[in-house]
């Protein structure tokens, strides 16, 4: 038995995962081994189909593995899902169009019987944290593309599971806003010292973000580098022009490239 | 508002028709009538008889209009039986008639939609039913309502059921088809997206279906209800048929057709149009509150 203060939040030991398809089967992930420590903001980078959005999925039992091991909180990730250990945010925000703001954060503590007051009490909470406040009563198509996600975001923190998994959340925003949520995401990771997975496809959107970044290729999907980045906790807009980014980005691209260069 | 316009320019532009069939289609008697009088019919003379015959092959739309007013408002407010003088409805207006018949339909409606979303929640929830049932519906639906209208009304009869029950089941048997489909639609709306979310909430069966299914069906259930509610009146006016002709609707138009009195058969017909039209319109309304209220403005 492993002491649980120091132990990974999230150990993955020779992961496979093989889809069966018409074409035959799919090698989504082979042998993945990863730890991720609790409060690391850990970014899954690679081209599509390298398996990053899969090996999320797994992580939150919506996929199973072939063979191999994993846990969450040293549980298996059915326990964990059923113990609502981790908060889980889309490629697209996925609101319900029928509920308000705040009756979308509320639908995750409707559905974990929450009492009324707590309820209340976390949507206030959560939709200050993401900055959407004023916008509690409004509708989801009242609102831009980015606050949507960040409503999304809110959702997924509501029920205040310690980890935070998040599938391309702004892939579908414009470079601009997408900035603007990468910095209030960090921000928001200070603040609640949350374990963080965290898809993309942007180098620098990874680089930005993360403790430890994750370099996936594709066919079979794998991982081939795993980057510890050297960069402080508290990162401004402009540490993007610092030397130690741009190296840490070239080493991403470099981990692409030559998973790449298998084909 | 500004769709008024256009459907009162088509409504203008049906009656015109509708008038100028009613000459040549009448004619016929009109110049009958003539000759054994011996008299010469002028132009004038034939359109003023077509358009007034007591028998037309054709009623002319005034006459069809003053024999709707005549068989409501005319008969409750002075007729002898009517509801004025006898504090019942009169089993001479069309108001009673309609009655009948909506009452008929209403239960069958209800029957029927409650039948329908129940069969489309087993369809979408049980993979046994999913593969089973649809092909029945479906069948159900091929079989002419007028073949099979008068076997429920007799076996039911021959166990003792009469009157509204078996109306309503035929209305029934038309009005959950449309149920069923729309709201398997509806209930399989929700994208895989969404049905993950709610796997990562650890959500039960019966929360997905509360919070995810049910709401995005809204607006599918509300399109079959319109669908619905007028198949069921065309299934109580159907049931009214074999029955002998006693009351409702489908009871003015047999013996509308028995005795000759095309005047009261088109009336009935508007009658059972207004109506159909009214409770979709009914339906309409509802949907448009419900989704106002859920923010899905229609």
């Amino acid at each position: 038995m492993r002491d649980t203060t120091t132990a990974p939040v999230i150990s993955a030991q020779a992961l496979n995962l093989t889809f069966q398809t018409g074409d035959g089967p799919v090698h989504a992930l082979k042998d993945v081994t990863l730890d991720i420590a609790k409060g690391e903001f850990v970014s899954f980078i690679g081209p599509s189909g390298c398996g990053k959005t899969t090996f999320l999925r797994v992580i939150a039992d919506l996929e199973q593995p072939t063979s191999g091991t994993i846990t969450v909180n040293g549980m298996s990730p059915e326990a964990a899902r059923m113990a609502r250990a981790y908060g889980y945010v889309f490629q697209a925000a996925g609101l319900y169009p029928w509920r308000t703001i705040a009756g979308n954060v509320k639908l995750p503590l409707e559905i974990m019987g929450y009492s009324k007051a707590d309820q209340a009490a976390r949507v206030e909470k959560v939709l200050e944290l993401v900055e959407l406040s004023g916008f509690a009563r409004k509708f989801p198509w009242q609102l831009s593309g980015g606050m949507q996600q960040r409503a999304s975001i809110a959702r997924a923190l509501a029920f205040d599971a310690d980890i935070l998994l998040m599938d391309e959340p702004f892939g579908a925003l414009d470079e601009i806003v997408r900035d603007r949520l990468n910095e209030q995401l960090l921000a928001l990771w200070a603040r609640t010292e949350k374990t963080i997975g965290f898809v993309t496809h942007s180098i620098p959107e990874a680089v930005y973000l993360s403790t430890k970044i994750v370099v996936m290729s594709p066919r079979p999907g794998r991982i081939t580098d795993v980057i510890d980045s050297p960069l402080p906790r508290v990162r401004p807009l402009e540490i993007r022009d610092s030397p130690e980014f741009i190296e840490i980005a070239h080493r991403v691209r470099e981990g692409l490239r030559a998973g790449h260069l298998d084909d | 508002m500004r769709n008024v316009l256009p459907v009162l320019t088509v409504t203008a532009c049906l009656i015109a028709l509708w008038y100028a069939a009613v000459v040549p289609m009448n004619q016929q008697w009109a110049q009958d009538q003539a000759r054994r009088a011996g008299q010469d019919l002028s132009f004038s003379a034939l359109v003023a008889d077509t358009m007034s015959q007591q028998r037309p092959r054709l009623p002319a739309p005034h006459q069809v209009a003053q024999e709707l007013w005549n068989s409501t408002v005319v008969e409750e407010m002075t007729g002898r039986r009517g509801f004025m003088n006898t504090g019942s409805l009169s089993n001479r207006s069309l108001i009673y008639h309609g009655w009948v018949t909506l009452s008929a339909t209403l239960l069958g409606f209800a029957i029927g939609s409650a039948l329908g979303i129940a069969l489309a929640v087993g369809i979408v929830h049980n993979r046994a039913m999913d593969a089973s049932v649809m092909p029945w519906a479906i069948a159900s639906q091929t079989i002419p309502i007028l073949a099979i209208a008068p076997m429920i009304i007799v076996v039911l009869n021959a166990v003792g059921i009469t009157g509204l029950i078996p109306k309503a089941i035929i209305s029934t048997y038309l009005s959950f088809f449309p149920v069923v489909v729309g709201m398997v639609k509806g209930l399989r709306a929700p994208d895989q997206m969404q049905l993950d979310l709610m796997k990562t909430y650890s959500a039960s069966g019966g929360q997905v279906f509360a919070k995810l299914r049910w709401p995005s069906a809204m607006p599918y259930l509300f399109a079959s209800l319109k669908v619905a509610i007028a198949a069921a009146l065309v299934g109580a006016i159907v049931a009214e048929l074999p029955t002998g002709a006693v009351a409702g609707l489908g009871a003015r138009l047999l013996s509308g057709s028995y005795y000759g009195q095309t005047v009261q058969i088109w009336s009935a017909l508007f009658a059972a149009a207004i109506l159909a039209a009214s409770m979709v319109a009914l339906i309409g309304l509802i949907q448009r509150v419900t989704l106002k209220r859920m923010g899905m403005a229609a």
